[in-house]
């Protein structure tokens, strides 16, 4: 099985757009939205079955039992996060901050500070014909590469349970969506992907971030593809991310023009590659290079 | 006033807004938070005045006086540190710098070293003031850095802050220190679902806020339907333009050379002054 | 001589577990006693670091070969500083990989790789 994962860098460029044709053009068996900060790619997927729930641990949050506490400190003056403050006496841990480091914990003479589970988010799995593995994570959490980790294992054992149950006999290719920026959640997202499409857009933004994050998949050494969305609002930029692919020996892959119809459709809750814009055409010669590229 | 720009969804058009807001407040201060892909300065093109550099702590281990009782290595809850052939390892891209180690070792043996995280850049681009912080790639945190950028704003009457995407907690603490919360969306189902997200996020912060819906087409705006379901002003509402589009693109400030969206963001900070002197007169918020 | 095998299951006919850091138990087997024995992975639910942590406790372990189909850089620099040696599984199951090595047909594992980086944090 070959998994594709599509990056950005920057946000905006149309990623889960792009997910979304090339699951309707591979009538894609199993797929996956590893931007869990802000998942989207459920809302252009139409899956049937009831996905099933897990609930996911990100780190511990440690919690000070006002009853015990004999108001010393030396939790709050310890705290690397500044997650400890205290207020007429009483300290409190603010969970959004804490790392569940435990230093509190074991610094504190009597004991009031424990380490408690912390529910961050949650795993979604559906399996239908097709598998989709999705998590959201809580608002304000951390952790989200550990959770990226986990959708993508969630596939793979989703897809191992497909097969066993005779649903399909094997998957050929996987496709990823992934998170903007080139954070944690970008960097789990790239393990064991054989190919990253990186979806730009011709502007300085699009350009400097498409640079970040190529830097990070070169670090991996995984095979990175460029496409070009939006590439009429800029002739002159697409030119130059153009060039750029070239000189860094990164094969490209096409180009999209800018379609407002393209958001109607999606509003309207139809697949862009059903819908007859222009963009489709375009859309449909991005997958069969990104296609060449893969197999 | 410090006003924060955020969007639940990536490209929507927070620097697009923010870089512009800040432009007409005449003497204003643009601060860059989203430190993975900072873009701002790509705009203002500043004159850097400063630079910082930012560093977190790293473990030290002296083999020396380290005896081996593991005390350090049983600690660390990213496990950071293992103990083989008779030393301490030290992973440093998995640790957290909480100086755990550091406090706990009964040897002291362990001494800590910076490791530099990114850097704060202060600028000036024209008459607005533009300070930028940049997470080196392949660091796994950027809230040391946004943490410096607002200590340095600390004291700085009118700032507008650039998020970063998403409601997660690198967001947060971009807007810990905010007045008012702007919030733009796009006219797309993707755009209103992520925009409940971070709506949930200055609800919990007890921020006052306003949304302004960018590139409006014609057709349905689920992310204004979601406004008015759900009570939330809406300030204004940007049309989509191709003029604006090429402006973005090359890193242009409209507000700066078009009177037309010089005129926009002066109308739009006035309904910000509006909105916000009417939350004073209701609420104890601040 | 000791080999540690990553296995997907609790017995001698479970799959090799494709990921060293997150299998949910390793196989230990001797191969002067012709035993198995099977251990729980602790590590694998470590938000992070989960490669440094399994490997600690393999090299507590005291094995002296490890066999995987692949293995990070973090777990690997703590195998290597441990002096045991580490090769690439060729085969689906546990019980044909100890086969494998018996037969001496595996090699050494010289392709790290950068590991998944799925650390706790913000």
């Amino acid at each position: 099985m070959k998994q594709l994962l599509v990056l950005s860098g920057k946000g905006g460029t149309g990623k889960t757009t792009i997910v979304a044709s090339f699951i309707h053009l591979l009538k894609a068996k199993a797929f996956a939205d590893c931007d869990v900060d802000a998942p989207n790619l459920h809302l252009v997927t139409s899956m049937k079955s009831i996905p099933r729930k897990t609930d996911y641990y990100g780190l511990d949050k440690a919690i000070i039992d006002e009853a015990i506490c004999i108001g010393c400190g030396k939790c709050m003056a310890n705290c690397r996060f500044n997650a400890i403050s205290e207020l007429n006496g009483t300290y409190t841990v603010n969970p959004y901050s804490c790392e569940g480091c435990s230093v509190c914990e074991v610094i504190c003479p009597v004991g009031a500070i424990e380490m408690n589970q912390d529910i961050a988010g949650e795993l979604n799995l559906y399996k239908d014909q097709a598998v989709f593995s999705t998590a959201t994570l809580k608002m304000g959490s951390g952790t989200s590469g550990k959770l990226v980790t986990e959708v993508k294992t969630a596939l793979t054992t989703g897809i191992k349970t497909n097969i066993e149950n005779g649903i399909f006999d094997k998957v050929d290719v996987a496709v990823i969506d992934g998170s903007p920026g080139i954070g944690c959640p970008v960097i789990a997202s790239i393990s064991g992907v054989d190919l990253i499409l990186v979806v730009t857009e011709p502007t300085v933004s699009g350009l400097s971030d498409m640079k970040r994050v190529i830097e990070i998949a070169n670090f991996f050494k995984i095979q990175v593809a460029i496409c070009t969305n939006k590439f009429d609002v800029n002739l002159d930029k697409t030119e130059s991310i153009k060039e750029y692919a070239k000189e860094n020996n990164l094969s490209y892959v096409g180009v999209i023009p800018y379609d407002p119809q393209v958001a109607i459709a999606i509003n309207k809750g139809i697949n862009v590659m059903e819908d007859s814009s222009q963009a489709a055409k375009y859309i449909q010669d991005v997958f069969n290079n990104t296609m060449e590229l893969i197999n | 006033m410090k006003i924060a720009v955020l969007s639940g969804k990536g490209g929507t058009g927070k620097t697009f807004v923010s870089v512009n807001l800040a432009e007409v407040q005449g003497h204003g201060t643009y601060v860059d938070c989203d430190v993975e892909e900072p873009n701002g300065h790509l705009f203002f093109q500043p004159v850097w005045l400063e630079t910082d550099y930012i560093s977190r702590k790293l473990p030290v281990i002296d083999a020396d006086k380290c005896n081996g009782c593991r005390i350090c290595t049983d600690f660390c809850k990213f496990n950071a540190l293992a103990y083989i052939a008779n030393q301490v390892l030290v992973f440093e891209e998995v640790c957290h710098s909480c100086g755990g180690c550091f406090l706990f070792c009964p040897q002291g043996a362990i001494s800590e070293k910076d490791k530099e995280v990114g850097k704060v850049q202060y600028g000036k681009s024209l008459t607005t003031t533009v300070y930028t912080g940049t997470m080196l790639t392949k660091e796994i945190s950027g809230i040391a850095v946004i943490d410096a950028l607002l200590s340095k704003i600390k004291d700085i009457e009118n700032v507008v802050i650039d998020c970063p995407p998403g409601s997660a907690c690198s967001v947060m603490e971009s807007i810990k220190d905010a007045h008012y919360c702007v919030l733009v969306a796009e006219p797309t189902i993707f755009g209103s679902h992520n925009l409940a997200m971070v709506h949930e996020l200055v609800e919990l912060y007890k921020k006052p806020y306003g949304v302004v819906l960018n590139k409006c087409i014609d057709g349905e705006n689920p992310s204004k339907a979601y406004c008015i379901e759900n009570g939330i002003p809406v300030l204004m509402e940007i049309p989509y333009d191709e003029k604006l589009g090429r402006y973005q693109s090359e890193g242009r400030i409209p507000a700066r050379e078009d009177e037309e969206f010089r005129d926009m963001f002066i109308k739009l900070q006035g309904i910000i002054d509006q909105e916000v002197d009417y939350e004073t007169a209701i609420s104890t918020k601040w | 001589m000791k080999l540690l095998i990553p296995a997907n299951e609790e017995n001698i006919e479970a799959g090799i577990c494709v990921s060293f850091g997150r299998a949910p138990y390793f196989l230990i087997w001797d191969t002067e006693k012709g035993n198995a024995r099977f251990i729980e992975n602790s590590g694998a639910s470590s938000s992070g670091g989960a490669g440094i942590k399994v490997a600690q406790d393999v090299v507590d372990q005291k094995v002296d070969v490890l066999i995987v189909p692949r293995i990070g850089k973090n777990a690997s620099d703590v195998i290597d500083a441990s002096n045991i040696a580490i090769f690439k599984s060729i085969n689906e199951n546990v019980m044909e990989t100890i086969q494998s090595m018996l037969d001496g047909k595996l090699e050494v594992l010289t392709d790290i790789h950068p590991g998944f980086h799925n650390h706790g944090d913000k």
